[in-house]
């Protein structure tokens, strides 16, 4: 069977701010294959590189060395507003701009392309993350933070996008709200076709959601691997370290199932 | 009470000046500033150097860095020729826009900094450009806090642009300097009641713009936007055409013999079919390159200032050879005419209470060398800066206990309450006969003369019309003429007159 053309290439990617280099090390930059419609999680402990890795698809970061290649072109040649339509961006942060409504929010990328959206695309767009039409004329802080980054969601989709970034989007959540509203990315990520990049510090919630892991310790990738095989022990002593938190937490919690 | 309300309608034509004065720096200083602080937000290096600059000029006293205009201007004709103004509303604009850059810029660039990060990655993240980061994000957002700082800039402006009357731009300080040079009271309390009312008005119109941007109701913002442009709309309209033709400039220092010979000058040349401007209450260091740079036309100045301040001479060669040189250095060197001596003299001289002068047994100078020690001597605010007084004190070896500064006008109620026991008088003032003041004698000859000498600008020395309706002045005010009138002013019961009545007075008793 032919492998399709991968949708995003990383080729030999360096990142350095002034003496620090937060991605590559001394060996060689990142390289790195994803294929169209595949959820990865990109995995690390903090300063591993992971979310400056992400920032260089959406160029809001710009590698020192190497290119990064979406659809087959180096994204430093495209224009960033006709990029960053065609990638959705989640972040933890979220910044949905207080001096807009909601629908404003997410028109927002539609709109500096010239295009307005009708209220019917708003109205489908906020039921694809599950929220009430009537929120179209709400103001960001008479949202709840669930809420917010439901928006956050609907506004990185609203362009049509073909690739999903998020970097660490469910970070401030409370853990009812981030189950809920993972179960709802990863839901609309087979539905929509997307091709979806996560970066988070959470490996229970990468082996949850992903396909494919991607594990990030300074600088460098380490490992890649699917969930099924981290949890088998693939992937080498950090990817291990971070695989065995969520899997020991799994078995005291089903050791004091059967006791109690 | 009643007084100021009757003032208040003759203010209009100053109030008009001073919105428009106030809201011309305003938006220049905007102009200047929120481009800046945008440039600011992008480099910390303009941040700080904006910032610091600002400040600076921050500690600048309004009053001084008005009057630091005039030579700097003067300086740039050579740059930019002899048709810049150099008093008025120019340096009035200038000085008033680099007081207001402050508050405005600091609150921007405050703004700027406080924005929430996530919000300026989630534009950068929906493919914003910069500018149009700026304009749909970073602006509406810095909008409440940038309008505070245009509040406070406003309220400053407003105040200090009463000071802008020292360099000649008719503003709400006219009747506060004039009132306080002749004791008007209600004069000065109708100039500060409509300069802190106007400054009221501002603030709260303002203030609503700030809510309504703060809240994003359009109503509020563009309501507040419009009546803020309806008055100065309004206050332009006032201004009426402009300047026409050029009217004769007529200046006065700040003290009450210089409004009431204003008046008196005026008043001729008008019965001369010339039409007059007053420019009232300059500061003293301006007149004369007012004058020789042509800025105002005539003015009335004394023999040991212009002496002193510009021949930088300190002998004493005697009245009359004083006064010749003076008259051919200036049309040697300024260009400016000096058409001649009005009479009378208004030297320096030093006066006590008479008991007081009585009890130490003082009636000259040379009586005061051994007491000086336990004695306090005041003074207007420039005079101990001054070479008169430096001649004096080496002349007597003076060496006082204290020293203090008043106003003139306040000079000889600190000498009746004691707060000073020898006041540097003036000849022509009409209260130290009114107060019964022991003027003490100068028998070493130190105090130089000041004789009252009437000057013309170079752009009307060769008037005809001019010099024939002044020429009866030279010699005909005598110094007890010139008492009597400068006391009908400064007097506080109910013969009081103001400058130009006792210029009306003055002239008929003159024989003019």
């Amino acid at each position: 069977m032919e492998t399709p053309a991968p949708l995003l290439r990383f080729d030999g990617v360096i990142c350095r701010f002034g003496e620090v280099t937060a991605v590559g090390t001394e060996v060689g930059g990142v390289s790195c294959d994803i294929a169209a419609g595949s959820f990865v999680a990109l995995v690390g402990a903090s300063g591993s590189g992971k979310s400056t890795l992400l920032k260089t698809v959406n160029t809001l970061v710009h590698p020192s060395e190497g290119r990064v290649l979406f659809g087959g072109e180096d994204v430093s040649t495209l224009k960033p507003a006709r990029l960053r339509r065609r990638v959705g961006y989640v972040f933890q942060g979220i910044g949905l701009f207080p001096h807009f409504s909601v629908a404003e929010n997410i028109a927002i990328g539609p709109r500096l392309a010239g295009e307005k959206l009708p209220p019917e695309r708003i109205a489908e767009l906020l039921a694809l993350v599950e929220l009430d039409p009537a929120f179209a004329k709400r103001m960001p802080d008479e949202l709840s933070g669930g809420q917010r980054q439901r928006v956050g969601v609907a506004r990185a989709l609203a362009g049509g996008p073909e690739l999903l970034i998020m970097d660490e989007p469910f970070g401030a959540l409370d853990p009812v709200t981030r189950d809920a509203l993972g179960r709802k990315v990863r839901e609309l990520h087979e539905r929509l076709r997307l091709t979806t990049v996560m970066v988070t510090h959470d490996m229970a919630e990468a082996l949850l959601l992903a396909d494919r892991v991607l594990v990030m310790d300074r600088g460098a990738l380490v490992a890649d691997e699917s969930p099924r095989a981290l949890l088998a022990g693939a992937g080498g002593t950090v990817a291990q370290r971070l695989a065995s938190v969520p899997r020991e937490q799994a078995e005291r919690l089903a050791a004091m199932e059967r006791e109690g | 009470m009643n007084d100021i309300w009757d003032l208040l309608p003759g203010l209009a034509d100053k109030l008009a000046a001073h919105v428009v004065l106030s809201a011309s720096a305003i938006g220049l200083a905007m102009l200047i500033a929120l481009p800046m602080a945008v440039w600011a937000g992008r480099s910390p290096l303009v941040s700080r150097l904006a910032l610091s600059l600002a400040s600076l000029v921050q500690t600048i006293p309004a009053l001084a860095l008005l009057a630091l205009f005039f030579p700097l201007l003067l300086s740039l004709r050579a740059v930019f020729g002899e048709g810049l103004p150099t008093l008025g509303f120019l340096p009035a604009l200038m000085a008033l826009t680099l007081y207001a850059l402050l508050p405005i810029l600091r609150n921007a660039v405050t703004a700027q900094a406080n924005l929430d990060e996530g919000v300026l990655e989630a534009a950068d993240g929906v493919g914003m450009t910069k500018w149009q980061k700026l304009v749909l994000v970073e602006a509406p957002l810095s909008a409440p806090f940038i309008m505070a700082g245009i509040r406070t800039a406003s309220v400053w402006t407003i105040g200090a642009a009463t000071l802008a009357t020292t360099i000649g731009q008719p503003s709400l300080g006219d009747p506060i300097f004039a009132g306080l040079q002749t004791q008007n009271w209600a004069l000065v309390l109708a100039g500060c009641f409509a300069s802190a009312g106007l400054a009221l008005a501002a603030d709260n119109l303002l203030w609503i713009i700030e809510v309504g941007l703060a809240r994003r109701s359009h109503r509020m913002t563009w309501g507040g936007i419009a009546v803020v442009a309806l008055g100065i709309l309004a206050a332009l309209w006032a201004q009426g055409g402009g300047p026409e033709e050029r009217r004769i400039i007529i200046a006065s220092k700040s003290f009450s013999e210089q409004y009431i010979l204003a008046q008196l000058i005026g008043a001729r040349l008008e019965a001369a079919g010339y039409e007059v401007d007053y420019r009232d209450g300059l500061g003293s260091a301006v007149v004369h390159s007012a004058v020789a740079s042509s800025s105002i036309d005539i003015s009335v100045d004394y023999t040991g200032t212009v002496w002193t301040n510009y021949l930088k001479r300190s002998d004493n060669p005697g009245r009359e050879a004083m006064y010749t040189t003076i008259r051919d250095w200036e049309a040697r060197t300024s260009g400016v005419k000096v058409l001649g001596r009005l009479g009378f003299e208004n030297a320096y001289a030093f006066a006590m209470r008479a008991d007081r002068a009585k009890a130490l047994g003082v009636t000259s100078l040379a009586d005061l060398t051994g007491k000086a020690g336990e004695l306090t001597v005041g003074g207007d605010p420039e005079f101990f800066e001054r070479p008169e007084w430096i001649a004096v004190r080496n002349a007597y070896g003076l060496r006082f206990g204290k020293s203090r500064n008043f106003a003139p006008t306040f000079m000889y109620n600190a000498l009746q309450s004691g707060e000073a026991d020898v006041i540097s008088a003036y000849t022509s003032d009409g209260r130290i006969a009114a107060d019964k003041l022991v003027v003490l004698a100068d028998p070493e000859g130190a105090l130089p003369s000041y004789d009252a000498m009437l000057m013309l600008s170079p752009r009307i020395a060769g008037d005809k019309g001019v010099i024939a309706a002044l020429q009866p002045l030279i010699g005909a005010i005598s110094v007890e003429a010139m008492r009597e009138a400068n006391l009908a002013v400064d007097r506080e019961d109910a013969q009081k007159r103001t400058p130009r009545q006792a210029a009306e007075e003055l002239a008929k008793k003159a024989g003019l």
